[in-house]
């Protein structure tokens, strides 16, 4: 199993969860996040004032996959959340060792 | 006899004064930073709680009652305000009752000293500040009060008012002097004893919840026709112009603060937009009884870009005046009371003065700078006094670690906001002798 996660613009997810929902996914868990990658931060002005925002907002998306579904999903969170302009952020995927559904003790894929 | 038209517009711009005070409060609240805005919204909040009864003890009275020597200060013949519920005051066919007029003063005293808060943002315990409050208002509002509101014989025939109104004869409907100017003064001081938040102006502070500055702004807007409108003491065509002038001179200094900062800054911001509605309210404060709406629109203008440059100043004198009460309220109260001696006219007021754009010379010009230098002299020399010994007697300053951890925590115990999901620990409840220490439960 794989966790697939991807740090992108806010906006982008409701995208990214109607085009894994299309694949079959059953499930994600979004995180507000900040952070900043070659964008570097922004700059805002309050009465005059100049502050860099160093952080910027970001969504954090995680998905625990089959390993035959991560290409396939890897390619929609893509087409799903790029605009081609710098800021649209990072998709990785992971190894996973267990996963276990709470509620009735299932266990690896049964648990997705 | 009382007016009655007369006192149903008083006493429903005292209310709308009073409402200023939680308008201020979301103004402050919404510009400082997420662990500080409950100590901002209190220490804004409590001055209706302390300053309402300083002002039943001896506060109307100090400020109203008759003269005791020079247009200085009142006598405390009314402390107390007892005996008092069937006397009036104002001129013969506008009479309102005392009680009246003494809740739409006391109105004024809140918000002036309520409008310091900006000076020591994040940083101030609270029963010091508390003690300050009324040192303040007993030894800066109440003086400057009568010097300038107290008419003679509003309160009775023969009684002596201040010496500014009545000897100086300058210019000022609602408080140019008495809380704008005043409250600019006084934060300088203020700011200058409590000193800097750890960090400025290196770290960024910014704004944490700009609706609720936008708000506040509005309510501000709104409560101010109380204050400038109801100024004329009586439903009449003066408080007609006093009301057209406030909301003009506001719409004017909105644009004029957005112009500035979309040429300096690029941008026109929100913050802007409701800093200029202030600023402009604060430049007509002094006038708006006594110019056309025409004129209002040139001193809102001008207070919205003097106020919005004006803002820079606190980062040349190295004051943390954190939420700018100096460039807002002390130079749109200067700018709207000079301006006074152009603009004012006796066509909007016959008890009023012709400027020098309407033939009046340079006479009441002088007037108007001579009462502005004297409110910001004697409020910045006596503010510094009794900050100086608030803070050297009872500390008025936070801790390093309660202002880095958050005042609101540290003064109150409280967080305005559940921002991260806590763990609910069992806590004590009111009168309950044991409490949970940290970590006890393992």
């Amino acid at each position: 199993m794989k966790l697939l996660t991807a740090v992108v613009r806010p906006h982008a997810v409701e995208e990214i969860r109607a085009a894994l929902q299309a694949l079959g996914v059953l499930g994600m868990t979004v995180t507000q996040a900040h952070g900043y990658g070659r964008q570097r931060g922004h700059t805002e002005v309050y009465r005059g004032a100049e502050y860099t925002v160093d952080f910027v907002p970001k969504a954090r998306v995680e998905v625990l996959l089959d390993d035959d579904m991560v290409d396939r999903a890897v390619d929609a969170v893509l087409v799903a959340c790029r605009t081609g302009r710098i800021g649209d952020g990072k998709v990785w995927v992971s190894s996973v060792d267990a996963v276990v559904r709470v509620r009735t003790g299932e266990r690896g894929s049964d648990a997705l | 006899m009382v007016d009655t038209g007369d006192t149903a517009w008083l006493l429903g711009s005292a209310a709308l004064v009073m409402f200023m005070t939680p308008g201020l409060a979301l103004f402050y609240g919404g510009m400082v930073r997420a662990k500080s805005v409950l100590n901002v919204m209190m220490l804004t909040f409590v001055c209706l709680a302390v300053v309402g009864v300083v002002w039943l003890l001896y506060g109307y009275s100090l400020a109203f009652g008759n003269d005791v020597m020079g247009g200085l200060i009142g006598n405390l013949r009314q402390a107390g305000l007892h005996g008092l519920a069937d006397t009036t005051v104002g001129p013969e066919g506008h009479r309102v009752p005392l009680f009246a007029f003494a809740a739409f003063q006391l109105m004024f005293a809140v918000i002036t000293v309520a409008l310091l808060v900006g000076a020591v943002a994040e940083r101030a315990r609270f029963w010091p500040w508390l003690v300050f409050v009324v040192a303040w208002v007993t030894l800066v509002y109440v003086p400057l009060a009568h010097w300038v509101f107290a008419f003679d014989g509003f309160a009775g025939a023969g009684t002596v008012g201040g010496w500014i109104a009545n000897r100086l004869h300058a210019l000022d409907f609602a408080g140019g002097t008495v809380v704008e100017i005043n409250s600019g003064a006084a934060a300088l001081a203020l700011a200058g004893v409590i000193g800097r938040r750890e960090g400025w102006p290196r770290q960024p502070m910014r704004p944490h919840n700009l609706p609720f500055v936008m708000f506040g702004a509005g309510l501000l807007w709104f409560g101010w026709f109380g204050f400038n409108a109801g100024s004329a003491l009586g439903a009449s065509n003066l408080a007609a112009t006093s009301f057209l002038n406030t909301t003009t001179a506001a719409a004017t200094a909105v644009v004029g603060w957005l112009l500035v900062e979309q040429f300096r800054d690029g941008t026109p911001t929100t913050l802007g937009a409701a800093s200029g509605a202030v600023a402009g309210l604060v430049g007509i404060t002094p006038g708006c009884g006594y110019v056309e709406p025409l004129g209002a629109a040139v001193i809102g203008l001008a207070a919205g870009v003097v106020c919005s440059l004006a803002v820079g100043l606190k980062y040349r004198m190295g004051v943390d005046d954190s939420l700018d009460v100096l460039a807002v309220h002390g130079m749109g109260g200067l700018v709207g009371m000079l301006l006074i001696g152009l603009f004012a006219t006796t066509g909007a007021n016959a008890a009023g003065a012709n400027g020098l754009l309407y033939g009046g010379g340079l006479d009441q010009l002088w007037r108007q700078a001579v009462a502005a230098a004297v409110a910001l002299a004697y409020s910045l020399v006596v503010t510094l006094a009794v900050a100086w010994l608030v803070d050297r007697t009872l500390g008025l300053r936070a801790s390093r670690e309660a202002e880095s951890e958050g005042i609101d925590e540290a003064e109150h115990a409280e967080s305005a906001y559940e921002l991260a999901i806590q763990p609910s620990r069992r806590t004590s409840i009111a009168g309950a002798t044991t409490r949970t220490i940290e970590g006890s439960e393992r």
